[in-house]
């Protein structure tokens, strides 16, 4: 008799496992400006690192909110007993207030339809478990954050039938491919629950434009059991407010309040991108289906959040005077270190899918592949982990129907940090360049040796995939 | 085709619907020493708030831990930005000696061995996540904490078959009752994957034996299944006796680096003992890297906040504070649960003879019309209504026998307990002389109830509170 369970045993989250070598190293030999200054330098991380300045400040200027005081006075023991499941209202509400600042005030968030969650992680997650049955399918356009994969298949049952999207049209979501990932999903015998968009999107770095969001409405309109779940986890990360439009501005615009479309759209959010704050696990599902609420309200049990940090949160967030200067600042200091990025790599002759949010960028280095071939993908990509010493994620990893695209994140290090990456990588492509001329006369005997990579990337994959370490982070 | 689960719409922790009512009239009538004296006293919470001074204290003392410095150097950032499901090294090392501590450090906890989750309702449902397909089964000793019932079952898909104790025995596990149990499951036609138990029990409030823990050990070893332990209330022993873990046992018995040592799974969580249920930590310890590996990964899902890690790691490796928390919470629990125990028998009530808990198991039996769960409720709904007091009927424990419940004594203060214990009085008082009364009408009464009550029952469950507090 099996002693474990499937799922702790099929290890179904090792899909990409070549993704983690580049992980695996960067952890050997990590950057340190001081310390280890030819060590790999990590942009596979992103993180927002930009505004810990101003946090750290009001902090300063606050210290009740992380000494459980309130005017003075503790309250520790109140906090340290709540565990409701509903949530601190007054966390809630100052979470709900902070999603509609983040959409300019367009819209407004009912603290009552919001669900507190251990992270984003558990909040999708939790969806899945309240929308869909084991063998049900989600559709997700590719290219999509690795961890979807883990996050909403793992322990659901539940399916992801990819929406294939391509530089063609950079990356949008059209309604053929909607279609056809349907019928694929028909095909496969999937019952199809819905579709999931990041929006800004993980990898691209781009807003869902609004012909897009009227595709997705205009499928969920005509398909009456489908949801739409809208991760905005991104939406703080929009350089310019005007230019994110989230799916509930949709339903004011539209206005579908008292439609049944209404009751099948909800939001995901979180504090890990916009505030930078992924280690205090905070995630919420925003639903207008009561159904779902209640639902999703109980199972938060599996994943609550910490008090303490509903607390400091509630105090943090009820600023108004704190997170308008933040979100303002943020977008600034976020705009121009993309910027930097991009004419940095424009330096090198790289170019970047044009992009408006985000802490990365998706990386257009199609022209160093030595074939259009993903075995070409992964060899350039372990060149630039163990040559050039940075660790960027392949788009393979993310689903990606096109070799050679590649996310590299901007917000997780300092300027300096990510001019002497610009700098590294000219100096590789440079000298690419040349290695790739002398290389057209002895192609066949490289065809053959890169065959054996090729066999050597599948045992390495073969091994990775029962590795231990899992890159939880997007 | 239907727009949500079926686990959404199947409404799978309704189960004991008449045990919220209790919860709905509290919210509605709470009491308070001051703004409402008459209103229903909570003791049906196991909240341990006897000991929040000596963590205040300490806190005062000690402001780096929640200001999120150390040594005075901010470390705010660092802590940001640490999601690592391996846990921060330091709170998993100060956790592990901390669980040595209350074992007497007579075993040892080794730190990669441990996975953090947000509170043991996540540990627990992780833990079936690894041992368990949808449709296998854990057997459990009856009476047991009703949240088991979703934890273990809501979203795994496993089933819960119970090992059914009896007060013949003060609820001890039997052989017979272990092999009973697994073959009802059989019956039923599900795997058996293993067998939970809560070591201190709740709602007990005794340590299992080590009889009863070795009958467990052979009886996993001969069916080669898993045991888990869930052993939240560690902390919470005040008796004489020492807590026996299953850890011991298995040293005892030399089964350290044996093959069924991977098969035996301790959960553990500072909800209880350190009193910290809002700060959601909880733990799965286990012998098997395979299980910790996957438990790690699905840790993913419910994380303990680093800022939460780090205030703990400095609390709990605080030797000197930790020696002395334990020892003064045995002791203030002892004193409460000894206030209990003699107000009960001032009003002619006994309990289980317990040793550990936040809790008594209480034998109102004698006050019971009938030896049947719907007088069982009756009185449940008496004592909610009449005697403002909220405590849990046996019946939402799965207690096969009607007239016991559980009744908390550490979520309030001396005072208050005396209150409850006054009220109680009272009340028994003035039913025996209007039992004596009533007697010739009592069967004509006990037809209308039967009916109300299932009317109530039908109505709550579907409401949407469920207490999650254990």
């Amino acid at each position: 008799m099996d002693l474990l369970s499937r799922k702790a045993t099929c290890n179904s989250h090792g899909q990409d496992s070549s993704y983690f070598l580049g992980w695996e190293e960067y952890e050997k030999n990590p950057h340190d400006v001081v310390k280890n200054p030819h060590g790999i330098i990590q942009m596979g991380l992103a993180e927002n690192q930009l505004c810990f300045d101003l946090l750290e400040s009001w902090l300063i200027q606050n210290p009740d909110a992380a000494s459980f005081k309130r005017d003075g006075q503790s309250v520790f023991r109140e906090l340290a007993l709540f565990q409701d499941y509903h949530g601190l209202s007054s966390f809630k509400k100052a979470l709900a207030d902070f999603m509609s600042e983040n959409r300019q005030t367009r819209v407004s968030f009912d603290s009552n339809n919001l669900v507190l969650t251990a992270g984003a992680t558990s909040a999708n997650e939790t969806l899945m478990f309240c929308l869909a049955n084991p063998g049900d399918a989600f559709l997700l356009p590719t290219p999509y954050y690795p961890g979807f994969d883990r996050d909403l298949k793992w322990r659901t049952g539940v399916e992801i039938v990819p929406i294939q999207c391509t530089s063609s049209n950079g990356f949008h979501i059209t309604k053929l491919a909607l279609e056809e990932a349907y019928e694929q999903a028909k095909k496969l015998n999937l019952n199809v629950k819905g579709v999931l968009i990041t929006n800004p999107s993980n990898p691209l770095g781009t807003t869902t434009t609004q012909t897009e969001l009227n595709i997705l409405f205009e499928f969920i309109s005509k398909n009456k059991n489908i949801h739409l779940v809208s991760d905005e986890i991104y939406s703080g990360t929009a350089f310019s407010s005007s230019e994110f439009i989230s799916v509930m501005e949709i339903l004011k615009t539209n206005q579908l309040e008292n439609t049944d479309v209404f009751k099948r759209v909800h939001i995901v959010y979180s504090l890990s991108k916009d505030l930078g704050l992924p280690g205090f696990r905070v995630g919420a599902i925003y639903s207008n289906d009561k159904d779902v609420i209640s639902a999703a309200t109980k199972m938060s049990s599996f994943g609550l959040v910490s008090s303490q940090t509903q607390y400091l949160l509630s105090s943090l967030l009820s600023d108004k005077k704190f997170t308008k200067n933040y979100l303002r600042e943020n977008q600034r200091r976020l705009k121009n270190r993309q910027r930097m990025l991009v004419t940095g790599l424009e330096a090198i002759g790289i170019g970047c899918l044009k992009s408006n949010a985000g802490l990365f960028c998706w990386v257009d280095m199609r022209h160093l592949l030595s074939s259009k071939t993903f075995e070409a993908e992964m060899d350039l990509w372990k060149k630039i982990v163990y040559e050039v010493k940075l660790n960027i994620s392949p788009g393979s990893s993310c689903h990606c129907e096109e070799p050679g695209w590649f996310r590299v994140c901007f917000a997780n290090m300092s300027e300096e940090t990510l001019k002497l990456a610009l700098k590294r990588l000219k100096k590789f492509v440079d000298n690419g360049t040349l290695s790739r001329s002398c290389q057209v006369g002895e192609s066949q005997s490289l065809k053959s040796s890169r065959k054996k990579t090729t066999t050597t990337v599948s045992n390495w994959v073969f091994r990775l995939s029962f590795h231990d370490r899992d890159a939880e982070e997007r | 085709m239907k727009q949500l689960s079926t686990k959404v719409t199947s409404n799978a922790h309704g189960q004991d619907s008449s045990y919220f009512l209790g919860w709905e009239e509290y919210e509605k009538n709470p009491y308070d020493e001051i703004k409402n004296p008459n209103g229903i006293i909570q003791m049906g919470l196991a909240e341990n708030q006897l000991c929040f001074d000596l963590i205040e204290t300490w806190l005062a003392k000690n402001p780096d831990a929640a200001g999120l410095k150390k040594e005075g150097q901010s470390i705010f950032k660092e802590l940001a930005l640490f999601q690592d499901y391996h846990g921060l090294p330091e709170f998993k090392k100060a956790l592990a000696e901390f669980m040595e501590e209350i074992r007497g450090n007579r075993v040892t906890f080794d730190p990669s061995k441990i996975v953090l989750t947000a509170g043991s309702t996540s540990a627990n449902e992780t833990l079936m996540f690894c041992l368990a397909e949808p449709g296998d089964a854990f057997l459990l000793p009856t009476p047991y904490y009703p949240g088991f019932d979703r934890d273990l079952k809501w979203r795994t898909g496993a089933e819960i078959v119970p090992i059914h104790c009896s007060s013949s025995n003060g609820f001890q596990i039997t052989e017979s009752a272990l092999q009973q149990a697994y073959q009802q499951a059989q019956k039923l036609d599900l795997k058996v994957k293993g067998v939970l138990v809560t070591n201190p029990s709740n709602p007990l409030g005794t340590m299992l034996t080590r009889r009863e823990l070795n009958l467990l050990v052979d009886f996993i070893t001969s069916k080669n299944i898993h045991l888990i332990s869930d052993e939240i209330y560690s902390g919470t022993v005040f008796g004489f006796e020492q807590f026996v873990s299953v850890m011991d046992v298995l040293k005892d018995k030399k089964l350290e680096n044996s093959e069924v040592s991977r098969r035996v799974h301790v959960v553990y969580s500072l909800s209880k003992d350190l009193g910290l249920p809002g700060f959601r930590v909880g733990a799965i310890y286990s012998n098997d890297e395979m299980v910790v590996s996957a438990a790690t990964k699905m840790s993913s899902f419910g994380l303990v906040s680093s800022q939460t890690q780090y205030l703990l790691s400095a609390l709990l490796s605080d030797k000197k504070f930790t020696g002395t928390y334990l020892n003064e919470n045995q002791k203030r629990l002892k004193i409460r649960q000894k206030q209990l125990v003699s107000g009960l028998e001032a009003a002619g009530v006994t309990c289980l003879k317990s040793n550990a808990g936040l809790f008594c198991w209480v034998d109102m039996r004698h006050l019971l019309d009938t030896n049947t769960f719907e007088a069982e409720l009756e009185l449940w709904k008496k004592i909610v209504y009449e005697v403002k007091l909220n405590i849990s009927p046996g019946s939402s424990c799965h207690c096969t026998e009607p007239g016991w419940f559980r009744v908390c004594f550490a979520n309030m203060s001396e005072e208050t307990l005396d209150l409850a214990m006054k009220r109680l009085k009272e009340y028994v008082e003035s039913t025996d002389s209007r039992r004596l009364i009533s007697k010739s009408s009592h069967e004509r009464i006990k037809s209308l109830r039967k009916r109300t009550v299932s009317n109530w029952v039908f109505r709550v469950s579907w409401t949407d509170r469920v207490p999650d507090e254990r």
